[in-house]
């Protein structure tokens, strides 16, 4: 308990925590609020925000509406975020897990692989993969994942290399437990703390990936995404500005929100390890 | 310089095992796309069914996986990319010619991104805890949330279409005939909002690192003894807390080199400057899976290369780097 208290002394966390909140009620209530199709015909085509009721943030190219497209897009980012985030750092915890604890010429393998990833830049790796896979939701997310395990692998590589030597391993060793079984139930959840600790800085790499790919039209076309948004208003840049700066406020906040409350979990954890 | 030698050595060899394994990734990728070099040919000329038997057997399709990734290394060690589709030209010679445009984009960008973070890292790690300091720390991580392509919107909203200070897109104003000095200056303002765009998201991070070094710094026995010896603040912090901070960015551009390159894709798009992330995009939207895999090749080669040279540099500023490898 004491460390949320901490949490929620920086004014910095607060703000992320309730911009996240802010952003959950709306992904969950995009479904009731705005039942049915968003990609559906709503009204007059380029209705400026704040002119008719029903439509308050107006309607873009197409007629439709841009508050339910908000909401829903919501939906898409936060989850392909948090999808492409979980699978990151799973890949990355068994890779590095693996790598730091078979040791020699695995090691030395997978490492090079991880080089390899590295090198290569991952917004462009992306793109190929979703180019030549086709896109939808799973493959974006796995496009995503395949550039972002990189550093909590070397994270979770580092980690078991300390804990490998520690006494409880070698008692493992000694009462006969399996090595693959001592690697990824006893020494990879201790390992996990410094990787989850990348998970904010994940997450929100992967939501403005997602928000790239979709801007470059490499998205969902089923689904209505903030990048999409924008590269739809991109068309009527000029004449309505409005229907590019709208989603994109929504993707800083998003990101900015999961940022400051990223640190804020560090922060308050952080802090406690230096007291104890 | 036997020091530098002996890490540039140890470091190249490293550098081929992960292109080599690059290398095969995009192998990979090039057979789980649909189609191969025959179809795409075929679909620009034409052709029936003995064209293409004689044609894959020409170009060694018919072959075993393993006999053509062979054949795609040997190409490849002879610089050969192979055949774009949608331009029908050899891949190397147009990402030749794109190149340089992003390398002055990149070049520019980091410059700004480097400059500019490092010296409101300095002024933000002067008084660590102070207003300005979290001031800057939660408005460089605001910047950095901004998505670039976005911000290129915006930037051109403002400044070339409400302002029409700049011109709204291109690498420069064409047919004006313009030469030497002239051009130049066109390319430059050409320039000024896509190099804003990409430099300003990443100035957070050499803002951050730089701030951080420096919080650190003030912690050492150093700046202890000379404030001891009486030194004036501004020279404590300049010539003994800043240049302490200052190494680790050094490391930081070379791993941010594969982030530019990532970055410029959509910069370049935004602002039709015809650039290799352009080429990327114009390569998806073409269904040119070669030239696309042509172009991780090239970026992966740039980004170690650039890595390399970051490496001498920091073995170059810091004599402790290295030293063991020259004594083996």
């Amino acid at each position: 308990m004491n460390r949320l208290r901490r949490f929620f002394r920086s004014p910095e966390a607060i703000a992320g925590a309730l911009i996240l909140a802010l952003l959950m009620m709306m992904a969950l209530a995009a479904p009731l609020l705005f039942p049915g199709d968003p990609q559906a015909i709503a009204g007059p085509a380029l209705l400026p925000p704040f002119q008719d009721w029903p439509l308050p943030l107006g309607t873009d190219r197409l007629g439709r509406d841009v508050l339910a497209e908000l909401f829903h897009g919501a939906r898409t980012s936060l989850a392909v975020g948090l999808a492409a985030a979980a699978a990151a750092l799973l890949i990355g915890a068994v890779v590095g897990t693996s790598a730091g604890f078979a040791g020699g010429l695995v090691d030395e393998v997978l490492m090079r692989i991880t080089d390899a990833f590295q090198t290569v830049p991952s917004f462009l790796l992306a793109l190929a993969f979703v180019s030549i896979v086709g896109p939808s939701l799973g493959v974006v997310v796995a496009a995503i994942a395949l550039g972002a395990w990189t550093g909590p692998a070397r994270v979770a590589r580092a980690e078991v290399l300390s804990i490998r030597e520690r006494d409880y391993v070698a008692g493992a060793r000694v009462i006969g437990m399996h090595p693959l079984e001592i690697a990824f139930r006893e020494v990879l959840p201790n390992a996990l703390p410094p990787v989850l600790a990348l998970s904010s800085v994940i997450v929100a790499a992967a939501i403005l990936t997602e928000a790239a790919l979709s801007f470059l039209g490499l998205g969902d076309p089923n689904r209505v995404t903030w990048g999409g948004m924008i590269a739809e208003g991109r068309t009527v840049l000029r004449t309505a500005p409005f229907l590019s700066i709208v989603p994109g406020v929504a993707l800083v906040l998003t990101v900015l929100g999961v940022y400051l409350a990223g640190e804020g979990v560090v922060e308050s954890t952080a802090v406690r390890r230096s007291l104890s | 310089m036997t020091r530098g030698l002996a890490l540039l050595r140890r470091r190249l060899v490293g550098s081929a095992f992960v292109l080599l394994i690059v290398v095969i990734g995009s192998f990979l990728l090039l057979e789980a796309a649909p189609g191969d070099a025959v179809d795409a040919y075929i679909v620009s000329t034409g052709g029936d069914a003995g064209m293409i038997e004689l044609l894959r057997h020409r170009w060694g399709l018919d072959q075993s996986e393993l006999t053509r990734l062979a054949n795609y290394l040997w190409a490849l060690l002879h610089l050969d990319l192979g055949q774009s589709v949608t331009f029908s030209r050899p891949i190397r010679e147009i990402i030749l010619e794109r190149l340089p445009t992003t390398l002055i984009l990149m070049g520019s960008a980091t410059a700004l991104s480097f400059g500019l973070g490092s010296a409101l890292g300095i002024y933000a790690g002067a008084r660590p805890g102070s207003f300005r300091d979290r001031f800057l720390s939660i408005g460089s991580l605001a910047l950095y949330a901004v998505p670039g392509f976005w911000l290129g919107l915006v930037l051109i909203v403002v400044f070339a279409v409400d302002l029409r200070w700049l011109p709204i897109g291109g690498i420069e104003t064409i047919a004006s005939g313009k030469t030497g000095l002239a051009r130049a200056a066109d390319i430059a303002t050409h320039l000024v909002l896509p190099v804003s765009a990409l430099g300003f998201i990443y100035l957070a991070l050499y803002l951050r690192m730089m701030r951080a070094g420096m919080a650190e710094a003030w912690r050492q026995d150093f700046v202890l003894a000379a404030r001891a010896r009486g030194l004036s603040r501004r020279r404590i912090v300049l010539a003994h807390v800043a240049r302490n901070a200052l190494l680790p960015l050094v490391t930081m551009l070379g791993l941010q080199s594969a982030q530019m390159l990532g970055g410029s894709v959509v910069i370049e798009s935004v602002f039709a400057v015809p650039g290799l992330g352009r080429l990327a995009q114009e390569a998806v939207a073409g269904r040119d899976t070669p030239l696309l895999l042509g172009i991780i090749l090239v970026s992966a080669v740039l980004v170690v290369v650039i890595n390399l040279l970051v490496d001498l540099a920091y073995a170059f500023l810091d004599p402790r780097v290295g030293a063991s490898e020259a004594g083996a």
